[in-house]
């Protein structure tokens, strides 16, 4: 069996993006911290995928990590990028581990289903709700880090490497898990349940766990999309965000952690040059990619890592 | 009191949009097991087919009235030259996949025409809006209502009438139920089980786009039209059960009346009721509320 170098290959990509970043131009650096916010509630679904289930309301915490973060700033002036993170990711656990209750009983289209209309429940509660701004969302308080406010030309850099350092621990302990045996029920569950409450082990507490997990991840990306971004609004929770997280996860594959981060990595590039080159076929590209990613990639981008390797 | 006549009327012209946009996803879904994402985009098809058209038709001198006639035409029009495309060209590979990797596929279609009908239309709005005011309106009480709307109504009604009087009295019908309750059965007793699977697509679809045409002229036409659609029309079949017909109806008549007493009486809550709804029957009843357990569907 092949030795599993992940911890070594997330220890070099942190230092390569800590490195490089300060010489890359802002709007790299930029794409890269949303891409690191997508890629952690991808993470999620990536747990959630590999037994087999596929949520359509994953916005749902990244909105609710997101509104965590911006209220801690209008309350309590608070702009830590930790703080916001942290009380983002701490949130949405909350609200997977009381929803995980009702949800870790449904399966295939119905699990679906059931967690897009729980997000477009909160989407029609911020959307009719004046006092955090409805449809217009609002302003997040400019990012500070440990207190202190960095000077304007470092901000950026400053959120990327606090969110790529949150993000590689979170990737590490995310690996670890997959290696435990709750972990490794997932495939098992996927296969075949019955034989799995036959063994002992119960589906359904596996499923709320990782539902959670899932939660807390998408939390955490929520919190750093509303400090990156410096704005919140109702559609982070629309079904389309939702739609636009689970085309990452079919994209990136669930072979590896580290598959979320390239995944939502390629998106962002992809999502970028098409907007840029033709602002009306961006949407037709992404369809496409989707399509050919289905149907001749079906493991995903990270499957052309690991079958060079095989051969 | 007005304001609860009122309320009722609203909502039977909002369910029985509802209606027309919705019950072509749960036919699709009960023969096909498809989650057609896709079925939004065929309602922004058939709108902006029926303003393009219509509107072209009436300018070069056509009979008003005879708009009422064009705006079908255009859906139909519209939907038999994209339905069977995609149905042969794409879907037909597919049917041995999971049913969330159709609903993938369907996505991917769905972004896929977003920028399609963007591309034929441009990103400018399309107005065609003789038909709405054509009929004139009538008055209940103190309240004003366009003729325009009972159309919506009569077709809500012609269409799932029609749909059950075909699947139930009909050699078609028959045949198709068959083919629901087992498809290798059918084929083996030699029914043409693909051509059963164009035409359901291609009527689910074209319900979907007559929802649309008419209600291009209530409207303006502009990208994106398709995106709530989908939502909504998800919330409608759910509430009713996946495959069902009748759960259709009832799906739509619910949410119809409960988002226009949102509207009257607690604006604020407008949207999120729906879901609310959608949500409870999701936990009490996963299967919709017309479901039997694992009875035959439609």
């Amino acid at each position: 069996m092949r030795r599993d170098r992940t911890p070594q290959t997330l220890v070099l990509i942190l230092a390569a993006i800590l490195a490089a970043a300060p010489f890359a131009p802002q709007w790299t650096v930029f794409l890269l911290t949303v891409a690191i916010a997508k890629g952690l509630v991808v993470l999620g679904l990536m747990i959630l995928l590999r037994c087999g289930l596929v949520s359509f309301g994953q916005a749902l915490y990244y909105c609710i990590g997101a509104y965590a973060a911006g209220m801690l700033g209008r309350l309590f002036q608070v702009s830590d990028v930790f703080t916001l993170m942290l009380a983002g990711m701490a949130v949405a656990a909350v609200a997977g581990f009381v929803l995980g209750f009702l949800l870790a009983r449904y399966r295939s289209i119905f699990f679906g289903l059931l967690s897009l209309a729980i997000s477009m429940i909160l989407y029609g509660l911020l959307i009719k709700s004046e006092t955090l701004g409805s449809s217009d969302g609002f302003n997040i308080l400019p990012s500070t880090l440990l207190g202190v406010r960095p000077p304007d030309n470092w901000v950026r850099y400053l959120v990327l490497a606090a969110a790529a350092v949150l993000a590689f621990v979170a990737a590490l302990l995310v690996h670890r898990y997959l290696k435990t045996p709750l972990g490794r029920l997932a495939p098992a569950i996927k296969d075949n349940e019955i034989r799995v409450e036959y063994m002992g082990a119960s589906a359904r507490n596996a499923i709320h766990v990782k539902y959670v997990i899932a939660a807390a991840l998408a939390g955490l990306g929520g919190g750093l999309a509303a400090t990156t971004v410096g704005h919140i609004d109702p559609d982070m929770a629309y079904w389309t965000t939702s739609g636009e997280f689970i085309f990452i996860t079919i994209l990136a594959g669930t072979g590896s952690v580290i598959a979320p981060f390239l995944g939502a990595l390629v998106f962002g590039v992809i999502q970028s040059i098409a907007f840029d080159v033709s602002p009306n076929t961006w949407q037709m590209v992404l369809g496409s990619s989707l399509l050919v990613v289905i149907l001749f990639l079906p493991s995903g981008l990270w499957s052309l890592f690991t079958r060079r390797k095989a051969s | 009191m007005e304001q609860l006549i009122a309320v009722v009327i609203d909502g039977i012209i909002y369910s029985a949009w509802l209606f027309v946009a919705a019950v072509g996803l749960t036919l699709i879904y009960g023969v096909m097991k498809i989650v057609n994402v896709a079925h939004g985009s065929f309602y922004a098809l058939g709108a902006y087919a029926a303003a393009s058209i219509t509107g072209v038709l009436l300018a070069h001198g056509m009979p008003p009235y005879w708009s009422y006639a064009t705006l079908l035409g255009s859906a139909v029009l519209v939907t038999v030259i994209v339905a069977p495309l995609i149905e042969r060209g794409i879907l037909r590979f597919m049917y041995d996949k999971d049913e969330v990797v159709i609903l993938l596929i369907t996505y991917a279609l769905f972004l896929i025409f977003e920028d399609v009908i963007k591309l034929i239309w441009g990103v400018n709005p399309y107005f065609v809006a003789e038909p709405y005011g054509l009929l004139g309106s009538f008055d209940i009480g103190d309240l004003t209502y366009p003729y325009y709307n009972l159309i919506l109504v009569g077709v809500a009604i012609i269409s799932g009438t029609g749909l059950y009087w075909m699947l139930n009295h009909t050699r078609t019908g028959k045949l198709l139920v068959a083919v629901i309750h087992d498809t290798e059965v059918s084929r083996a007793m030699g029914i043409n089980v693909d051509r059963f699977y164009v035409a359901t697509f291609a009527f689910g679809s074209l319900l979907a786009a007559i929802g649309g045409a008419y209600t291009a002229p209530t409207i303006s036409v502009v990208p994106g039209l398709g995106v709530d659609v989908i939502v909504l029309s998800f919330a409608v079949v759910v509430i009713g059960g996946l495959g069902s017909l009748p759960g259709a109806a009832l799906g739509a008549v619910i949410v119809g009346l409960v988002r226009s007493a949102a509207i009257h009486y607690l604006p604020q809550a407008e949207l999120f009721v729906i879901y609310l709804v959608m949500a409870m029957v999701l936990a009490f009843r996963p299967r919709g509320l017309f479901s039997l357990a694992e009875a035959r569907k439609i």
